[in-house]
């Protein structure tokens, strides 16, 4: 009788150890280790689409500033981004390289929808997370069928219907023209524009126009929009397309009820170039802080975004919209492994990442809160849209909810 | 209105079309005094409209950093010839075109990287308001125009007029007969490319204003310049002025009105295929017959 | 010499694959496929002097073909193949027609004309049904028929890698077949002395646009391997800079040769790579200046270079 009782006692003295063991201890994925966090990217460095590499770029020094202060949870960051130069099967090789060669334990903020279109399927078979897509594609948010895939940016379609919405709203009898990039970007904005019209998108929308990023200019689309007699204007386009429409559109003397996409509505890359007092009256969404808007000029984070382009990225311009989106991105993923802890394996950055509640990006506009939920991995609930007034953009109506 | 938007349209054709042409007699200029077509020409004129930037953002005034900017092109392209292009002038023309393909991609890439890839607004030494008053054309975009027909001139006399420019002309169609009339090979080669080198500087600086400074600049403006020079006969510079031209509006009026901007691309590739198959050297090159 | 020298490499090329890592097995796989486009681009450039900045598209159509009867029609990848090679081998020779007037620099912008603007015609929306438009089309990764073989596991990077060795070898075969008898006589024939060449009762015409087809087909076979060893197209994977680094690649590996295109592709492969890892901040001035220091140093190409060091060795 007693030594079944110290038998007893000693198997709940093990049972406790074991369990307290397990509690406190480090589970690492591959990449992980007590002093190190490996995580990769592909980012288009050449080719076309090279305007973008500044997103990687301020993401590494992100890091490396992060490396400099201690790391996170006393872990250093090895942030390998590698070039893809906008070409799918580059993204595809290289992909596998940081999964398979590097071992790293996410992949954070691949840009482009050809290229991760190309490793979507792969990333989920390998079970590796594919966190932020640099890319504001519909098809991320699919949990069910991919559900190690998650995007960033606010959704594409969800903006182009919040841009047709506000018109059914304000205005109903529109005419509109559309100018829109020949590209999966350019027809996700116009799918969901003519989405939010409905019905009557084949009577309201009266012209429209397409380029491909290799045309030099776009002013016989412009041309061709105004002669169709349209009030209001959709302008899909990127940064260097954007600023020749908003200028040439002054230009020739049209002057439509303007909407552009959020990509290209930074003061600094776009607006400016183009000439601020032609812009007056545009409406976009922003989510992101304007460097160039004066009411951010003693918020903390913008601060240490501009000192960090400055000591890290001299040659980068720190008005570019492109560098504030990869600030954003870094922070984000710093949330993201703070929160981790030392529970490193990818299952748990997955879980973490797709069950953000209320986080508020330092360099995010205040009250566009990132969220995320198992059916839902949309990660801005709420959309601002906004209006520039000649120096800023400023708040247009209440934040909408995106279905 | 529709008349309007017409003439507005074939407006727009000849002011990208300006754009086209421009570089393109950039080409025909390398191609009378190398007999090679230069794929890198495009990024030496955005390279060097970078150092006009560069000058500009110094506090330069805009004529002394255009003039500047000219004279430095100048050796820039001298230097290329010199430095780069001799080692192979020599050899197959494959291995001439790869190191040109080689040429670009340094361009492009250290444009990118010295001065990153936002892009940057570039001054326009025309007034801004419209000519005359008219909305369908701007004052740069009639000036540029007005450059171009400047630059045709002077390149067309240049070249059938001036002992240099035929001196030139035989350096690069016959090197060694050259040499034995005792023509210096070597310096009209380093001098071609150095003018050519200024004229695609010029129309860098022309097209900025219109496009935006930024390193892919050029790269869509080469492959219709390319085609502007060849339909209009590479040896030609009034027929590669006029190709551009006659490209522009084509492309304008056809996206426009006749296809759709969706499928412009592969219309003008039509265009360009039947032109080359009906007069093979330019709608005014002049047929070169080979002796047997 | 050169029996050893084969050999030793086609024992290397059925042992790699169970040394290395998935990843460079598919690396590997992928350079095949470029050493078949570049062989198709040598039979036209290189042998027969008919310039080509335009065979990007001939490795879309092939890619594409494949692409659209795995997804549309189910068919079998291994069928895919022969098919995408008649198409593109007619898309080519249709090409090579108006071609025939054009020499050097005309044909140079045709081609390059071409290269431009098919995937502007890829995304066109009135196709979109067929070629999935913008979007592209994703495919299954080809399984591997076998668990292994004499113990050895034979996963699907490895199926594939020996998939494409297998086409790679029966292409430079038929490219060597070809090139060796009358055909490539007369193809260098008309390309060094195309007056000659006619008034001594060669077609010059036939022979220029079948080449144009035939150097299609091979292009086309490579697309088709690309497309199902990376499982996805789209319209920006042909993109403009793809037909000029074939062009470059052909080159660099060895104008008129066969071994060339295999260094070619390694070059188009690996350079990028390095280029990457030696400079992040301008990676693509570290090509291009790898590109004009191999014109430099090996006019000939590498596999000029080779033959020139081969013949120095033998000497001695």
């Amino acid at each position: 009788m007693k030594n079944r009782k110290i038998l007893k006692l000693m198997l709940s003295l093990v049972m406790a150890c074991t369990v307290s063991l397990s509690w406190g201890q480090k589970k690492y994925d591959p990449g992980a280790t007590d002093t190190s966090i490996k995580i990769g990217q592909t980012m288009p460095y050449s080719g076309p689409a090279s305007a973008y590499g500044v997103i990687g770029k301020v993401q590494a020094a992100y890091f490396t500033h992060l490396n400099e202060t201690g790391g996170i949870n006393g872990r250093k960051i090895n942030f390998i981004s590698l070039d893809d130069g906008y070409s799918p099967p580059k993204t595809v090789e290289m992909a596998r390289k940081l999964v398979e060669q590097e071992e790293v334990l996410f992949l954070v903020g691949t840009l482009g929808t050809p290229s991760n279109s190309a490793i979507h399927k792969y990333m989920n078979i390998k079970k590796v997370p594919h966190l932020f897509l640099a890319t504001g594609a519909s098809k991320w948010n699919d949990p069910k069928n991919f559900p190690w895939t998650m995007g960033f940016n606010p959704n594409y379609r969800s903006e182009g219907k919040l841009y047709a919405l506000d018109i059914l709203r304000t205005r109903p009898n529109a005419k509109i023209a559309v100018l829109f990039q020949n590209d999966d970007y350019g027809k996700d904005y116009f799918n969901g524009f003519k989405e939010g019209l409905g019905d009557k998108a084949k009577t309201m929308i009266v012209a429209e126009a397409s380029y491909e990023v290799t045309d030099p200019t776009i002013d016989s689309q412009i041309v061709t929009l105004k002669g169709s007699g349209a009030d209001t204007f959709f302008n899909i386009t990127t940064p260097k397309f954007a600023a020749q429409a908003v200028r040439k559109v002054d230009e020739i003397g049209w002057k439509p009820v303007q909407y552009l996409n959020q990509v290209s509505a930074s003061v600094g890359s776009v607006l400016k170039p183009a000439g601020l007092e032609k812009a007056v009256g545009i409406i976009s969404m922003q989510y992101i802080k304007d460097p160039t808007d004066k009411s951010w000029d003693k918020d903390p984070s913008m601060l240490e975004f501009k000192a960090l382009v400055k000591k890290y990225l001299p040659e980068v311009n720190p008005d570019d919209g492109n560098a504030t989106f990869g600030y954003a991105l870094g922070q984000l993923t710093h949330h993201v492994l703070m929160q981790a802890g030392d529970n490193l394996t990818r299952e748990n950055i997955l879980k973490i990442s797709t069950n953000l509640s209320n986080y508020q990006i330092p360099i995010v506009l205040p009250g566009v809160i990132a969220s995320t939920s198992a059916s839902d991995y949309a990660l801005f609930q709420t959309i601002q849209l906004v209006k520039f007034d000649g120096a800023r953009w400023v708040n247009y109506g209440k934040p909408v909810t995106i279905q | 209105m529709i008349v309007e938007t017409f003439l507005h349209q074939i407006m727009a054709g000849i002011a990208t079309g300006g754009i086209y042409a421009s570089l393109a007699l950039a080409l025909v200029m390398i191609y009378q005094s190398t007999h090679h077509i230069n794929f890198a020409q495009g990024e030496i004129a955005m390279f060097a409209t970078y150092l006009a930037w560069s000058l500009i953002n110094a506090g330069v005034s805009y004529w002394l950093a255009f003039f500047a900017t000219l004279v430095l092109s100048f050796l820039l392209g001298a230097l290329i010839q010199r430095i780069i292009i001799k080692p192979v002038e020599r050899a197959p023309v494959l291995n001439v075109v790869v190191v040109f393909i080689g040429l670009l991609v340094i361009l492009n890439s250290l444009a990118g990287w010295i001065f990153s890839y936002t892009i940057k607004p570039f001054p326009s030494p025309f007034p801004k308001e419209p000519p005359f008053g008219w909305s369908i054309i701007s004052s740069h975009e009639l000036g540029s125009i007005g450059v171009t027909l400047v630059l045709l001139i002077l390149l067309f006399l240049f070249f059938r007029f001036t002992t240099l420019g035929l001196a030139m002309r035989a350096a690069a169609q016959n090197p060694d007969s050259s040499r034995l009339v005792g023509i210096r090979v070597g310096r009209m080669l380093a001098l071609g490319w150095g003018l050519a080198a200024m004229i695609g500087s010029i129309a860098g600086m022309m097209i900025a204003p219109v496009v935006f400074l930024e390193p892919n600049m050029m790269s869509g403006v080469l492959l219709y310049a390319f085609a502007a020079a060849l339909v209009g006969g590479i040896d030609s510079p009034f027929g590669a002025v006029l190709g551009g031209f006659i490209v522009g509006i084509l492309e304008n009026v056809l996206g426009a009105y006749l296809i759709g901007t969706e499928l412009k691309l592969s219309v003008a590739l039509v265009l360009i295929v039947s032109v080359l198959t009906f007069k093979p050297a330019g709608l005014f090159g002049k047929n070169i017959v080979t002796r047997v | 010499m050169q029996w050893l020298f084969g050999l030793v490499l086609a024992v290397t090329a059925v042992v790699l694959p169970f040394a290395l890592s998935n990843y460079h097995v598919f690396q590997l796989a992928m350079v095949l496929s470029y050493a078949i486009a570049l062989v198709g681009l040598n039979i036209l450039t290189g042998y027969s002097g008919q310039i080509s900045l335009g065979h990007g598209a001939f490795l879309a159509i092939g890619a594409y073909t494949t692409a659209i009867l795995i997804d549309k029609y189910d068919m079998h990848y291994g069928l895919t193949i022969p098919l995408a090679a008649l198409i593109c081998f007619v898309a080519g020779f249709l090409f090579g027609l108006p071609a025939l007037r054009l020499e050097g620099h005309y044909l140079a912008l045709a081609t390059f004309s071409l290269a431009v603007a098919l995937p502007q015609l890829l995304k066109f929306k009135h196709l979109e049904e067929w070629t999935g438009g913008v979007q592209g089309i994703v495919i299954m990764k080809p399984e591997s028929p076998f668990k292994d073989i004499m113990g050895l596991q034979i996963n699907a990077d490895r199926w594939m890698y020996f998939v494409s060795l297998f086409i790679a070898i029966v292409m430079f075969i038929l490219a060597r077949n070809i090139l060796k008898g009358r055909v490539g006589r007369a193809l260098i024939a008309i390309r060094d002395h195309p007056i000659a060449a006619a008034s001594m009762g060669i077609n010059t015409s036939l022979y220029k646009s079948l080449a144009f087809g035939v150097s299609a087909l091979f292009t086309g076979v490579a697309g088709s391997l690309s497309a199902l060893l990376v499982s996805f197209v789209a319209p920006d994977s042909f993109n403009v800079f793809l037909s000029i680094i074939l062009l470059v690649g052909m080159v660099i590996g060895g104008v008129a040769t066969l071994s060339g295109a295999l260094w070619g592709a390694l070059f188009i492969q690996f350079i990028p790579n390095l280029a990457d890892e030696i400079s992040k901040a301008a990676p693509w001035a570290i090509y291009g200046v790898s590109m004009i220091a191999f014109m430099y140093l090996m006019p000939m190409g590498i596999a000029g270079a080779l033959a020139l060091l081969s013949r120095r060795l033998s000497r001695h």
